[in-house]
């Protein structure tokens, strides 16, 4: 129980202070390694509390693809940071009140909050105790959620055809390499032998 | 406190010494796989290899280690100083960590856990990182090129591999590799044409022959192994990520390279080659220990690795991102459903 | 495990897989297809209306989270009809500006099924799908051509604000969740009415209500709306003023009365506010724009304003009244577009209002019909819009909201001022050259929304009927 107290402390000031890293940071990139350090603790806060397929599923998808595409981006773009910077103390007085506004609410909400012992455990879902975790979301997504797992499918599609529709150009003049064509030349088609009468040449 | 040391630190005692037994081994295996790699493509090439160090050459390797420790770092002036060598780091450990849930023989794993499969796959995919930082931290414009080409390589490729290894999953019904291997020992083809002793005819490698081959060749793309070595491709990127590497840091890439080719010949003989299972469940072939089992199939997929860096010219990257999105996803995406509705109609799914 | 119910999706399951079906067809058939495959898309709408019209198989499904009821019937059939006039009037300005790209009628198809998700939604995880299914593909459109500034700005920025108020909306569900305990609406209604309200249940309401309020375009969550109907071509302005309010009024509408039903005196104070400031707001900062479709931007902001005042009750009357004027503003809003998709001349189409002068000399019936519409969107007697501000208001009155009638009154008096000085530059002002003459699917679509507008009072009993069946599933 302390082990596990101990790593929770651990794993979740580390995601505290790297968020608060992925706003402080100059420079992009460094905020976004800072993102990555985020997820790969709360991969961790998963893991303690017995979700090991979400915390892999994490780290798979989050870290392993979402997040290398971004750094990807946030490499390529040249942006100035000196100037990206100007405007923010122009933003910082409203920002702060919103944020002010936006902690309050937070912090009467938690105030408000009284755990009803009923509902502890209830929820939508309840975890049953035996199985593993990859069971158990198995068989009410495809079943019970099988709506919202289709519906989700469909979303992503839509990402997927407006990143095609606003993006893929089609260039006039490109050669472009057939392998079929090239697999299917044969030395018929290809070449010529040509016998040359001497001294007259083709 | 008699307490405290019977349930915290005995037990971390014994994990760090069976952690550092399996590291010292797979070190010295590393090392010779090294050797290996080398004498081998010399000997498709008619050279001789390495030859000086020890007998046959065969102290190269630590030679190699010493000269590497002995130099001195260098860090460009316009590098990004932390990142530079974090970059090694990660790779090196991220490649020993995926080693935690490897089961080289019957209960010879340092955590069994239940998502183990899943565990290698995302510590495999974090590993893009190291080279990535590695190449922007480098302020370069080789290495940045590289970087983002193993970025694109890596993510791609992963993609089929995840679904090669559904394919496994849904016919070993776990995701604990220890349980993928069990289900080769005793349930299959084998036991389905009435020789339940000719395990080989378990191996997932026969009746899912195709994913095997994908996933070998996705393994080398994964690792940026010949012929899919662009990101340290000589002739265009001088040595891609690592141009502004020397030394210590360098050598930790080529380890954590090398570490991961190994985990991917060992997740390979798990996965497809039966692990630590005999390939036929008689005397004397199970009188050999398990581990003996497992080592001799990784080191046969390893020469399959060394051999097609020495007989294969490398991709373009054009035919690489083709072979990748057009080619093994739309069969492997095929692949998991024809596999799921063949399991499901004939009743066999575990 | 057997399979879940699927006949009260049906609709929605043939959109979905004719869009892909039409998908797979324009990629492999290339951009030639995108006359073919709009009509496809027609079609496929058209069968989808007429399976909910004929024969709708009411019931609920999908472990709860799927809904079809007379109110889901209704809003569907509006939404379809929307959608399906919306692809309709895109043909002629798809082949004159070269905006025929196969995907656009794919994407608005796919939007549909968003919408019809969201009319259908009985649990706030169905609520986030299929609200952001349809917002994913109108953020698409809206910046699909994606050679003009302007149209990729406004992409950008309902994008990104898109983005922020789905963020919102999520927090304010999360929220509920972890209050009640449910995400599903009758759920979290009965844990309301067994607990009563709290603190966190409040912002969790906030919260949602400020998601939806970004997709109506009411005040304060409107800024998006001018720049984006402005800058996006306009065939998908006509499409964004349309159906996705539909789809969105129907997804509040049922996630207060039903959801948050049991605590209605916390969610009021934010409905009325909403609304007062988008009738004022919409009412007053329309009178100095130049561009109709900025201009019509304004005016759906008040009219969303107006729809509020109805769900502001509270009361199945209310509800009704909110029905019938969304009913009302979507055959006003297709009528307009369609003359505002008609203004054009040689060198490609104009959008100024000061293009419309004299407008009564040069295509007298364009002018006569688009002043009923300007009269109608302003409330005047005896035209469609003046009952569907009738409706609401009466609604609103019986619910004792008399503060909110009077203020929605003031309102459509002062917005009766920008609809009257259209009218002025048609009927008074120096005529300009005339435009290209109207394409046949615009002529319709016009003539179809003029009749409705100037003959609602004999139709007004059957649409009556319809609404007050609808709202009634409700209670």
């Amino acid at each position: 129980m302390v082990l596990k107290a101990l790593f929770f402390y651990l794993f979740a000031a580390v995601t505290v202070a790297s968020a608060f890293m992925v706003i402080s940071a100059r420079n992009p990139v460094h905020s976004v390694l800072f993102l990555i350090l985020a997820f790969i603790n709360a991969a961790g806060l998963f893991l303690l509390v017995g979700a090991e397929f979400l915390a892999m599923i994490l780290v798979v998808v989050y870290v392993g693809a979402v997040a290398v595409l971004f750094l990807f981006v946030v490499m390529m773009l040249d942006v100035d940071f000196v100037e990206l910077r100007q405007g923010f103390l122009q933003y910082l007085p409203i920002g702060s009140v919103l944020g002010a506004v936006l902690l309050v609410e937070l912090l009467m909400v938690l105030g408000g909050w009284a755990i009803d012992p009923g509902l502890v455990g209830k929820g939508a879902v309840p975890i049953t105790a035996t199985g593993s975790n990859i069971e158990q979301i198995g068989t009410v997504l495809y079943t019970k959620y099988v709506f919202f797992f289709q519906a989700s499918g469909l979303v992503l599609l839509v990402a997927m055809v407006g990143a095609i529709v606003l993006t893929l150009r089609h260039k006039e003049g490109v050669r472009r390499q057939d392998i079929s064509r090239q697999v299917a030349r044969g030395p018929a088609s290809s070449i010529e032998v040509v016998s040359v009468e001497t001294g007259k040449g083709l | 406190m008699a307490d405290f040391w019977s349930s915290y630190l005995w037990p971390l005692i014994i994990m760090v010494a069976q952690s550092v037994l399996l590291m010292v081994v797979l070190l010295v295996v590393i090392a010779y796989i090294l050797y290996a790699d080398r004498k081998i493509w010399a000997a498709v090439q008619l050279r001789r290899g390495p030859n000086v160090v020890g007998p046959w050459g065969l102290f190269q390797s630590f030679a190699d280690l010493l000269k590497f420790v002995l130099k001195e770092p260098v860090i460009p002036a316009g590098a990004s100083k932390g990142l530079f060598l974090l970059a090694p780091l990660i790779t090196v450990i991220l490649s020993l960590a995926a080693w935690a849930v490897m089961p080289v023989a019957q209960g010879w794993v340092i955590a069994d856990i239940n998502v183990g499969i899943l565990y290698i796959f995302a510590i495999s995919s974090l590993s893009v990182y190291g080279i990535i930082m590695g190449g922007w931290a480098s302020n370069s414009k080789y290495p940045f090129l590289a970087a983002l080409r193993s970025a694109a390589q890596m993510v791609s490729y992963e993609v089929s591999i995840g679904f090669v290894i559904i394919t496994v999953l849904l016919c070993a019904g776990s995701l604990n590799l220890s349980a993928i291997v069990h289900a080769q020992e005793t349930r299959g083809l084998a036991s389905l044409l009435g020789v339940p002793w000719l395990t080989v005819l378990n191996w997932y490698v026969i009746p899912l022959f195709p994913m095997f081959v994908i996933f070998f060749v996705s393994a080398l793309a994964e690792t940026n192994r010949p012929p899919f070595d662009l990101v340290e491709a000589e002739s265009e990127l001088v040595a891609g990520f690592m141009v502004e590497y020397g030394s210590t840091p360098y050598m930790m890439f080529m380890l954590g390279e090398y570490v991961a080719i190994a985990t991917m010949c060992a997740l390979t003989t798990i996965l497809f080659l039966g692990g630590w299972t005999a390939p036929i469940a008689l005397p004397p072939f199970t009188w050999i220990p398990g581990i003996f089992w497992f080592l001799l199939k990784a080191l046969l997929v390893f020469f399959m690795f060394a051999m097609v860096k020495a007989f294969v010219p490398r991709y373009r990257y054009d035919q690489l991102m083709r072979l990748g999105w057009k080619v093994f996803l739309p069969i492997s995406l095929f692949a998991v459903v024809a596999v799921a509705g063949f399991l499901r109609l004939t009743g066999l799914a575990p | 495990m057997a399979l879940p119910a699927l006949s009260p999706a049906l609709p929605e399951i043939l959109l979905a897989v004719g869009a892909m079906a039409l998908l797979m067809f324009g990629a492999f058939a290339g951009e030639k297809s995108s006359r073919t495959v709009s009509f496809g898309a027609m079609g496929l709408i058209a069968v989808a209306f007429l399976m909910l019209l004929v024969a709708p198989k009411y019931g609920t499904t999908f472990s709860g989270a799927y809904v079809l009821d007379p109110f889901a019937r209704l809003m569907k059939l509006l939404a379809l009809a929307g959608s399906g006039f919306a692809i309709l009037m895109s043909l002629d300005f798809a082949r004159r500006e070269k905006f025929d790209r196969f995907e656009y009628p794919v994407l608005i198809l796919l939007a549909t099924v968003g919408m019809m998700v969201m009319i259908s939604a009985n649990d706030l995880i169905s609520l986030y799908l299929g609200l952001e299914l349809q917002s994913l593909a109108l953020y698409v459109i809206a910046a699909i051509d994606r050679d003009n500034v302007r149209s990729t700005e406004a992409g950008l920025k309902y994008f990104v604000l898109g983005a922020l108020s789905s963020g919102m909306l999520l927090y304010g569900a999360s929220l509920t969740y972890g209050f009640t305990g449910h995400t599903d609406f009758a759920g979290i209604a009965a844990a309301l009415k067994a607990h009563g309200s709290s603190l966190g249940i409040v912002f969790g309401i906030v919260f949602v209500l400020a998601g939806l309020a970004f997709k109506i375009s009411a005040v304060p969550f409107h800024m998006w709306t001018p720049d984006v109907y402005e800058g996006a071509p306009t065939p998908v302005t006509t499409f964004f003023a349309g159906a996705p309010k539909i789809a969105a009024a129907a997804l509040m509408v049922r996630v207060v009365i039903d959801g948050y039903g049991p605590i209605a005196k916390d969610w009021q104070q934010i409905v009325v506010f909403i609304s007062i400031a988008s009738m004022v707001l919409g009412a007053f900062a329309a009178i100095g724009q130049r561009n109709i479709k900025r201009l019509m931007a304004y005016s759906s902001i008040g009219h969303m304003g107006y729809a509020l005042v109805g769900l502001a009750a509270g009361t199945q009357q209310g509800v009704e009244s909110v029905i019938l004027y969304v009913a009302i503003y979507l055959a006003m809003t297709l009528g307009t577009f369609a003359c505002i998709l008609a203004m054009r001349r040689k060198d490609g189409p104009v959008e100024d209002i000061g293009e419309l002068a004299g407008l009564s000399r040069t295509s007298p019936v364009l002018a006569f019909l688009l002043a009923m519409l300007m009269f109608s969107l302003a409330g005047i007697p005896v035209l469609a819009g003046f009952f569907a501000k009738l409706y609401v208001f009466m609604a609103a009155v019986k619910a004792g909201l008399l503060g909110l009638a009077i203020v929605g009154a003031l309102a459509s008096v002062v917005g009766a001022f920008y609809y009257l000085r259209v009218i002025k530059i048609m009927y008074f002002d120096e005529p300009k050259p005339a435009f290209e003459p109207m394409p046949l699917e615009l002529k319709v679509v016009l003539g179809l929304s003029g009749l409705f507008v100037l003959g609602y009072v004999l139709i007004a009993n059957p649409i009556g009927t319809a609404a007050t069946t609808a709202a009634a599933s409700l209670f």
